[in-house]
């Protein structure tokens, strides 16, 4: 029976009727096969609009209808959803774009019309081809599963974890807590991180529904949204954490040290250890490379002073499965490697510090304990903080790091705490002060002395070399202990030479250096800056292109912690809202291999980058996993015979679009 | 049909003669043949003259198999003149289903291809610059050849065709079992592909794929391709996968890969791009450069892929505006 | 007159064509020429497509896909770059100047960018001039 075709042109008030001749195209599309009736009207989207199309629907029996409107993007799930209320297939509704694509962007009419006619022609032909779709539902697990546990993790876990839901939470070191673990006070309140911290952490390891996989990694991950399956890697610690006390005997009688993570290599540590006392869980592992029973097959000293036996040598890493029906990654960021910097002088110059390490040195529980000094024990008479260090700068980084002004002006504080008459430069370009009670925080660092420098330091000395390459005439006297940063002030227009006896940097904020890895596994996109990307910067910061895997935190972008937690929750609550419908609809459009067709040639295997098709050995074919199918087509466009369909995108559908556009 | 005879004809068109010979190859089976139908008309095989067909009343002939393409005025009027004389029409072989090796005149057009074949070879001496021309005048009067044309034509571009019997030529097992079908009428709807399957080649093809990668394209002539391996695999272009299969998978058997005469898979349009996507979706690079460099191990792309379909792809020939 | 092309533009549905719209909803103007049919994923490109786009009269093919690295459907596009230089090629040997094909990666906040693709594309399609298809009616109906 011939398929009897609506077609409705919208003359969005003047926005298509202004440019487009709407009556004209619509008697056009009159005289189209197929068309049963066409009409022009106002505002197609509105309730009467809606309600026209539903009752043409109804008593002409229209089994297509084309609506001539804006962008598809923008009403399509609208007349799907109008269409389906009048009892009609919701994939049997065609958009052709007169609007974003045509009205707005054309100044003559005669041609935008003929244009609108031209889109409406492949929307009647495209829509004589439609087959009606079903949207597929899936159950989701109650459960998601949290990558990485920092203060971004930690938050999400904890909101899920409170609504009832079970949380599995994945931490590659001993520990969770993150960076935030490191830092003394927080910008701009001066709150202490452990004090706000710490409490989270232990709420995370002592929930009920929260199920912490701490000294482990993500090693595969399969499935769809609401069903994925996650294989965790367990490293082994050596020692059995549901018999160990956590007293720390160990730790005391270990006799191997190296350089403290922790501590950013400031203090050490022992072979066996938990990385800071409030660690989560507060359960202690063996480091293989620093154990001298691993290196030497001798010592096994923590083994003897181990009342409750918890120490095993023996124990090797196990995999866990787990599945779970939301994703969050929140696996962080790095601090850049300063040493690429070679002129700053990190690694070379001893009072150069990270970030990091200045954290660690300011800590009341840092390896000085809180005690700002150089490291041959001397308090500094005037520190440099040096903005901007690989961030905004084409040979690093193009992006701002966004957190770095403020913790620089935290860093001047506290300098000005500690020691008051120290003399603080701050080195930057611009200061970018934009949260809330930021640009009061740097008005009270301008009143407490600090100096600002605006001019991006680019060149560090030591004394030596300074005085080994400076000429009389600056008149400059610097000493063996001192350094000297070199910038241009641009607000003076001047060359500025400070010498300084403490510099700090501003490591850039990097995504990390297994992103790549990370996001293969997760099918994260990576923007050009490695972060992972969202789905929309600005309408779906927390949600991927990948269903039911949600980002929060550093891994997406540079962010101080309020952003960070803000984040963390808003993914808590997308993971909360995809997991408490317990049923979704999945993609209706998927693609589907003909098994009549399929010669079994294997071209299409590699193609899907959801690794949705598998091969059936017994039968020769390609088989389809449509759950996991996002109906991208690359594997339609790919088979050699034909074999795949692409539902709603299939070949006979874009032809025939493709025969309308062209038969005018 | 049980008491009267099957009135079968088989022509010949632009073809190279291996499709008569390929009825002959079912042997012992031409017997069989002879049992239910009367060959009326097979100028190759017997003597008829055209005069014959043109006596017969319309749909006299049951069964027409007309192979060859459609490449001279000839060819198309006798094409028209059985399908008059015919109930039904069937394109036998690559020729007259897709244009086959004679398609490959699309590349090229009349003028091009005479000055070709009868100028500028190296074996050709024709200082007078004579070409071949439709009259000419002799003593005893006028003699007259058929006009070529500058486009390969398949069959069904001519006249109506009912079934389709791909291969260059069809597989002979294939032809008795179109025969048979004939015979007991159980046909097919009209339109139909017979005698080959509605899977690709590969679907027979025994050879082993594990992963298909191309950081380079390798001719057949210059390398020894394992025998047990995907030809693709060994970076040598196959059609297999987007061909049907139906013709005993004889050149793979003979370490040859697929050229395509079967043709395409019944839901692909153009076979050539259909075999053109699948090759170039597996290059291993995602630099343009080095596609550019491993595609510069592909000579003559077109070439491979309408080897035998040409007229019938898409574009259906070489554009000359741009020649 | 001026020589008017008709150019088919084949648009992946998260960045080109989400482009094309911006370039809509900023009300920035370009040449008519293009007639667009949106795609999933410039990966759902079948040479086919092409091929059958050219047979129907259209003088040059657009193609428009996400960004190398961002495609929404992690590398899709990647197929499309492979695909289109070998199509090129063929085409070529086909009598149809591979500059009647044109890959282009269009992000969706690069409205300006895909009119000025567009305009920059019918010109050079305009001094290319007309294809003029040699293509008997025949064909269609005999692969139908």
């Amino acid at each position: 029976m011939p398929k009897k075709i609506g077609v409705y042109i919208c003359h969005c008030g003047s926005n298509i009727a202004g440019t487009v001749d709407v009556e004209a195209v619509a008697e056009f599309a009159k005289g189209l096969g197929g068309v049963t009736l066409a009409k022009d009207y106002k505002f197609m989207c509105s309730d009467p609009g809606q309600d026209m199309l539903k009752e043409d629907i109804r008593s002409s029996g229209l089994d297509g209808v084309v609506i001539a409107a804006c962008s598809p993007l923008m009403h399509e799930l609208t007349f799907r959803k109008a269409a389906l209320e009048a009892g009609l297939n919701p994939f049997l509704v065609q958009i052709a774009n007169i609007r974003e694509q045509c009205s707005w962007v054309t100044e003559d009419r005669a041609l935008a019309t003929q244009k609108a006619k031209a889109l409406v022609a492949g929307a009647v032909a495209r829509a004589l081809s439609h087959e009606p779709l079903e949207m597929r539902r899936v159950e989701v697990q109650p459960s998601a599963l949290i990558v990485g546990g920092g203060i971004a993790g930690i938050q999400a876990a904890l909101d899920l974890a409170d609504a009832g839901v079970q949380v599995y939470m994945v931490e590659r070191e001993p520990t969770i807590g993150g960076h935030m673990a490191m830092f003394d006070k927080t910008f701009p309140t001066l709150d202490c991180s452990a004090c706000i911290l710490t409490p989270k952490m232990t709420a995370v390891g002592s929930h009920p529904n929260i199920q912490l996989m701490a000294y482990s990694e993500v090693e595969e991950v399969s499935g769809y949204i609401g069903n994925f399956r996650v294989k965790v890697r367990r490293k082994a610690a050596y020692v059995d954490h549901d018999k160990c006390t956590g007293c720390g005997l160990c730790m005391e009688k270990c006799p191997y040290k190296v350089d403290s993570e922790f501590d950013q290599g400031l203090s050490k540590r022992r072979a066996i250890y938990v990385p800071f006392p409030q660690a989560v869980p507060n359960k202690p592992v063996i480091d293989r490379d620093a154990c001298a029973y691993f290196k030497k097959g001798k010592c096994r000293v923590c083994e003897k002073v181990c009342e409750p036996g918890a120490i095993d040598f023996e124990q090797q890493d196990s995999i866990e499965e787990i599945e779970t029906g939301a994703i969050i990654v929140s696996t962080g960021f790095q601090a850049m490697d300063m040493t690429a910097m070679p002129q700053l002088g990190y690694g070379k110059h001893a009072e150069v510090y990270s970030a990091l390490e200045f954290e660690r040195l300011n800590n009341a529980a840092g390896p000085t304990l809180g005690k700002i000094v150089t490291k041959d024990g001397r308090e500094p008479t005037s520190v440099a903080i040096l903005h901007c260090t690989g961030s905004r700068d084409e040979n690093y980084h193009r992006y701002c790091s966004r957190v770095c002004c403020m913790y620089a002006l935290k860093y001047a504080h506290l300098i000005k705490e500690k020691i008051p008459e120290a003399a603080v430069y701050q080195f930057y370009i611009d200061m970018r002060c934009f949260g809330k009670g930021y640009e009061e925080f740097y008005q009270r660092l301008q009143e407490e002395g600090v100096r600002f420098i605006r001019g991006k330091a680019a060149q560090v000395w030591s004394g030596k070399e300074y005085r080994a390459i400076a000429t009389d005439d600056t008149g400059l006297e610097v000493d063996d202990a001192q350094l000297v940063v070199q910038a241009e002030d641009t607000l003076l227009g001047k060359l500025v030479r400070v010498p300084v006896d403490m510099i700090v940097l501003t490591p850039a904020f990097e995504a990390r250096d297994d992103a790549e890895q990370v996001g293969k596994a997760f099918l994260l996109n990576r923007g050009a800056d490695g972060f992972f990307l969202e789905q929309h910067p600005k309408l779906a910061p927390v949600s991927t292109t990948n269903d039911g895997v949600f980002i929060a935190g550093g891994c997406q972008g540079p962010k101080d912690i309020p952003d960070t937690v803000a984040q963390g929750s808003a993914a808590a609550s997308k993971a909360l809202s995809l997991i408490t419908r317990r049923e979704i609809e999945i993609e209706a459009n998927t693609a589907y291999i003909d098994e009549e067709l399929c010669s079994g040639c294997k071209n299409c295997l590699d193609i899907c980058p959801y690794n949705a098709i598998d091969f059936d050995d017994e039968k020769n074919r390609a088989v389809l996993n449509e759950a996991l199918c996002k109906a991208c087509g690359t594997c339609a466009a790919t088979c050699p015979s034909g074999a795949i369909r692409a539902r709603h995108f299939a070949d006979d559908q874009i032809f025939a679009e493709i025969e309308g556009v062209m038969s005018i | 049909m049980a008491d009267e005879k099957l009135r079968v004809a088989m022509f010949w068109g632009a073809a190279c003669g291996g499709c008569d010979v390929a009825l002959l190859d079912i042997h012992e089976h031409i017997l069989d043949v002879i049992e239910v139908a009367d060959i009326i008309f097979w100028p190759c095989a017997m003597d008829f003259k055209f005069k014959d067909v043109e006596a017969m009343p319309d749909e006299h002939l049951d069964l027409t198999f007309y192979n060859g393409a459609i490449r001279n005025s000839e060819n198309e009027h006798i094409a028209k003149l059985l399908r008059q004389k015919s109930k039904l029409m069937a394109a036998f072989g690559s020729c007259s289903h897709m244009g086959g090796i004679p398609g490959l005149g699309n590349f090229h057009d009349r003028k091009s291809i005479f000055e070709t074949a009868y100028l500028n070879t190296k074996s050709t001496h024709n200082p007078d610059k004579v070409f071949p021309r439709t009259e000419f005048e002799v003593p005893e009067g006028k003699l007259t050849l058929p006009e070529i044309y500058d486009t390969v034509k398949t069959l069904n571009q001519t006249v109506p065709v009912d079934y389709f019997i791909p291969g260059c030529p069809p597989n002979p097992e294939q032809i008795w079992i179109v025969i048979q079908a004939v015979a007991s009428g159980k046909l097919p709807p009209k339109g139909s592909t017979v005698g080959a399957s509605d899977k690709a080649l590969c679907d027979e093809c025994p050879r082993k794929k594990t992963e298909l990668k191309f950081k380079q394209f390798k001719r057949r002539h210059l390398v020894h391709p394992d025998p047990e391996v995907c030809f693709m695999e060994q970076g040598i272009v196959c059609l297999g996968a987007a061909t049907r299969a139906g013709c005993g998978w004889r050149c793979i058997q003979s370490n040859m890969p697929c050229r395509g005469c079967y043709g395409p898979l019944p839901n692909a349009r153009d076979q050539g791009a259909k075999m053109l996507t699948a090759i170039a979706s597996h290059i291993d690079s995602e630099d343009p450069e080095e596609v550019e460099r491993i595609l510069d191990t592909l000579p003559d792309p077109a070439g491979y892929f309408y080897r035998f379909g040409l007229p019938l792809s898409l574009l259906h020939r070489r554009q000359r505006r741009n020649a | 007159m001026s020589f008017e092309p008709k150019i088919v533009g084949f648009l992946c549905n998260w960045c080109s064509y989400t482009g094309a719209d911006l370039a809509g909803t900023s009300r920035m103007k370009y040449l008519p020429n293009v007639r667009v049919v949106r795609i999933m994923c410039s990966g759902r490109l079948d040479p086919t497509f092409v091929m059958k786009a050219f047979s129907q009269g259209a003088d040059a093919v657009l193609v428009a896909g996400c960004h190398p690295g961002d495609c929404h459907y992690q590398n899709g596009n990647m197929k499309t770059l492979r695909r289109i230089p070998l199509l090129r090629r063929t085409l070529a040997q086909l009598g149809i100047e591979p500059e009647r094909l044109r890959l282009e990666w269009v992000s969706a906040s690069e409205g300006e960018r895909y009119q000025s693709v567009v305009n920059e594309f019918v010109e050079q399609v305009r001094k290319l001039g007309p294809l003029n298809l040699e293509l008997d009616p025949s064909v269609e109906r005999a692969a139908g």
